[in-house]
């Protein structure tokens, strides 16, 4: 018995010893620091040689994001006239991305000879003349109950009325749409509280579809759409053939909104021109600036787009340009469209959280105009309306108007918080107004305070703050003058996106991030845990359009080089740190078809590739299989190399392509 | 049963005695099954697991042997040690692999009919299952240092990653790796079935030696008759 015992008794000491081997030697981190001790005198000493304010400090410490840590929320802005939309974390204010949608862009290896992203982008090509740039203003995220779902993000180009959608689990673009009837395209984009639709509002009107009319036939001829973009989030495209536009009149319409909640099945634009002036300074007319904003009341559209379902269906519609249209005596007769009177000229229309309230933020008036969706559909049920020139009901101001605050001057755009505020961003004044939301008292809206921002405010954007369930904390300012906030770089300033601090009290600027590489107008905040995106593709040999395993796909092993006739198909893999084949012959003449997948499977083993003299650049993400081709023009002996720096090897990481002559 | 067969699975033990001492021999049949079953489900778990630590993966790699696969970052594994010339891990072990199911099947069974074999034969039988955690390691041991030691001398980075033998268990280092070897679940169920399988032979040994001696002192008895 004790022989045994003995025996049982040293194999659990070495099991016990192998697990004593395996404590993991971890270098203490040091302890946050605690209110009693206070800060480190060092600290004290930085901030006093550096010249800090106590609010200073408070700023530095509120965005300050140690290495390592991630931002609580994420800001997607649109880029402006850069085409594109970038993505910063808050309250870092670092940039995390620049997503390529409407302009090539080489690091992304978009638009630079691959075919998906080729394909995408003359998707939005205009009447054969090929588009490679955008003006991008208003990103919006797909919505699941009124609340952002963190899946998909629309985007707009004004320039030429397109929508592009942007899938958020590998943040690229998926799909580019143009509406055929109009030219350009300001207020989009803006989703359904279920992104059924995608809410896109024309600007500058034009006659629909492209046709000509001389400018004296504008009230006739000019005409504008609201268009709604119907989205299939299951295969995670705009489906044009099942979208329709309701025709509205040349009042050259501006933001829109989706009613949630209480005004669900809603949409609200605003418009400018209800002069419908048309310009033409050569003739002594006043400039367009002047002629637009004669009249103090201008026309807030409202869109009951579940009716206009119904009258899609009921097929009380003409079909132009392939885009089924409901022209303006159907949209009038059938309850679709209705008008009231706005001042003036206002730029937001903006949905309460709860979607009892719409809020028309004046812009050349100095207030806030608060709209009750109730009100509205009482006015509808009791038919108080006269009808404006094209026989659109338009609806009795006093009976559908709810409250007015007096803000300041120049007020354009409305978020809200979780505390029942509202805010709206003062652009002559620069700054940003806090105001009360008063619910079904109309005494009860009032001005709480204003801080200035640095300067020129145009949109706000608050965490979460245009969703059924806003956060406070944080709202950014889309200022459009930089002024002396930076270092000289040149007369072409970087616009300046600050952070306010609305989490208590006074609201502050607790952050100035130059914005250096496009012009955001709109933006939203989502809670970072709500993105789900991948970390790598999930099988190797992925199509990122299609979402799907690509036909195109090569394993290690199978790489290839296939002639039929003068055409060339290469089926090459990437990989730390070789390109499989590393020689290519061809002749000149041939067509070149080259496949490359990217077998990585780890993490942020991305693998660029370009191709001196072919205009070729990619970035080829791991398991990702892309596609190019090319006619070989030139002959030569060409170099082609892994762009991104991906291992010690990685100079290493190249091949060369024959062109026989 | 025959006299021969007793003499090969050694003395029965008598109704009247088994009714007495019900518990004496119950409890080496009880060990040897315990034995036996956690060795059949040590087949579906983890029994060792490597991991490397490195700057660039913060999560660090890990590889996890089961006695018929690897399971875990292998490709990303592989990847790296295409620079130092090292072979693909899938080519490492693989007639144990290929038989280890069945051989372990087979080790479990003969712990079961240990059993039901009441001389020093029982002690046979159970031996391969006592010794299995061992020879895992062992045979592990010999695949790491074929593979440290048979390096591709053409490889990039044969110049700085000599050859080298990985310890089995514990900590180690290759270029910038730090690299910790542990046992997982698998192996630990193993080696308690091993500590079972000499307990197990103790009370088994307590329970027949008597009737062995007894049957051995009987033949004797008839040899001098």
């Amino acid at each position: 018995m004790k022989k045994f015992l003995t025996i049982a008794l040293v194999i659990a000491l070495v099991a016990i010893g192998i697990v004593a081997c395996g404590g993991e030697e971890k270098t203490p981190t040091p302890a946050p620091v605690s209110v009693e001790g206070g800060l480190p005198a060092s600290a004290m000493e930085i901030a006093a040689a550096r010249g800090l304010t106590p609010d200073d400090i408070a700023a530095a410490l509120k965005t300050y994001t140690p290495s390592g840590k991630v931002d609580e929320y994420l800001l997607f802005m649109s880029g402006g006239h850069s085409g594109n939309v970038i993505v910063a974390g808050i309250p870092s204010m670092r940039i995390l991305k620049n997503i390529a949608v409407f302009t090539p862009e080489s690091w992304q290896g978009y638009g630079f000879g691959s075919r998906e992203s080729e394909q995408i982008l003359d998707a939005g090509n205009v009447n054969g003349v090929k588009i490679r740039m955008g003006d991008t203003h208003h990103p919006a995220l797909s919505e699941t109950n009124g609340d952002y779902d963190g899946e998909y993000l629309f985007i707009n180009d004004k320039t030429h009325a397109r929508v592009a959608v942007v899938d958020l689990r590998d943040f690229e673009t998926k799909q580019i749409v143009k509406d055929p009837l109009l030219i350009s395209a300001h207020g989009s984009t803006f989703v359904t509280p279920n992104t059924e639709y995608v809410v896109q509002a024309s600007q500058y009107n034009t006659p629909l579809g492209w046709e000509y009319a001389p400018i004296s036939e504008y009230k006739e001829k000019y005409r504008g759409t609201i268009t709604f973009w119907k989205f299939d989030r299951s295969k995670g495209r705009i489906l044009p053939e099942e979208s329709f536009a309701v025709e509205i009149p040349p009042y050259w319409q501006d933001l829109c909104d989706a009613g949630k909640l209480a005004s669900d099945g809603w949409a609200f634009c605003n418009s400018f021109n209800s002069e419908l002036y048309t310009g033409g300074v050569a003739q002594g007319n006043p400039p367009f600036e002047a002629g637009v904003s004669q009249r103090d009341m201008d026309y807030l559209h409202i869109v009951n787009w579940k009716r206009a379902e119904e009258v899609i269906k009921a097929g009380k519609y003409e079909t132009l340009k392939g885009m089924k249209v409901i022209r303006i005596p159907t949209a009038a007769a059938e309850g679709v469209l209705y008008l009231a009177p706005e001042p003036k000229s206002p730029h937001g229309v903006d949905v309460s959280p709860d979607g009892k309230y719409i809020v028309v933020a004046g812009k050349l008036d100095p207030h806030v105009t608060v709209y009750s969706i109730d009100k509205i559909k009482q006015a509808i049920a009791d038919k108080k309306w006269t009808t404006d020139d094209y026989g659109i009901p338009v609806l009795d101001f006093d009976a559908v108007m709810h409250a007015q605050v007096e803000l300041g001057l120049g007020p354009l755009h409305t978020q809200f918080d979780d505390q029942g505020y509202a805010y709206t961003s003062l652009f002559l004044d620069s700054a940003i107004a806090r105001w009360k939301l008063g619910g079904d008292d109309p005494s009860a809206y009032a001005l709480v305070e204003k801080t200035p921002v640095q300067y020129n405010v145009g949109h706000i954007a608050a965490a979460e703050g245009d969703t059924v369930s806003p956060d406070g904390k944080y709202l950014v300012a889309l200022n459009k003058w930089a002024v002396d906030r930076f270092a000289p770089v040149g007369p072409l300033l970087p616009q300046n996106i600050q952070l306010l601090d609305i989490s208590s009290g006074q609201m502050k600027v607790i952050y100035d991030m130059p914005m250096g590489i496009g012009e955001p107008h709109y933006a939203q905040i989502i809670k970072t845990d709500k993105i789900k995106a991948w970390d790598v593709y999930p099988e190797v040999g992925w199509d990122p359009i299609a979402q799907a395993p690509s036909k195109y796909a090569t394993k290690a092993g199978e790489e290839r080089v296939v002639r039929n006739g003068n055409q060339v198909e290469i089926f090459m893999t990437s990989i730390r740190s070789r390109l499989t084949p590393d020689h290519i012959e061809i002749k000149k003449g041939d067509h070149v078809i080259w496949h490359i997948t990217n077998i990585e499977t780890a993490k942020d083993a991305t693998h660029g590739f370009q191709l001196g003299g072919y205009n070729i650049s990619l970035s080829i993400e791991p398991g990702e299989t892309t596609t190019f081709e090319f006619e070989a023009v030139n002959d030569g002996v060409f170099a082609f190399y892994c762009t991104e720096f991906c291992s010690a090897l990685h100079l290493e990481m190249m091949g060369y392509m024959f062109v026989q002559p | 049963m025959t006299a021969d067969m007793e003499k090969l699975l050694g003395p029965r033990v008598p109704a009247d005695e088994l009714k007495a001492h019900r518990t004496r021999y119950l409890i080496p049949t009880l060990i040897f099954a315990a034995a036996a079953i956690l060795i059949v489900i040590s087949m579906f778990l983890p029994y060792w697991s490597l991991t490397l630590h490195a700057p660039q993966y913060p999560q660090g790699l890990k590889v996890v042997a089961y006695v018929n696969q690897l399971q875990g970052d292998v490709a990303e594994i592989d990847g790296l040690n295409h620079y130092i010339g090292m072979r693909r891990l899938e080519e490492a072990a693989q007639f144990e692999m290929q038989v280890s199911i069945f051989a372990i099947t087979g080790i479990a069974l003969l712990i079961l009919a240990a059993i039901f074999v009441h001389n020093w034969w029982a002690a046979l039988l159970a031996l391969p299952g006592l010794l299995l955690p061992f020879f895992f390691l062992a045979d592990l041991q010999f695949w790491l240092a074929n593979f440290g030691q048979n390096l591709d001398p053409t490889a990039p980075l044969s110049s700085s990653v000599k050859p080298f033998v990985p310890p089995a268990l514990g900590v180690g280092k290759i270029a910038q790796f730090r690299t910790e070897a542990y046992p997982e679940i698998g192996l630990w169920l193993a080696f308690v079935a091993s500590a079972l399988i000499l307990i197990g032979l103790y009370f088994h040994r307590r329970a027949y030696k008597p009737l062995v001696d007894a049957q051995k002192q009987a033949a004797k008895a008839v040899e001098r008759a």
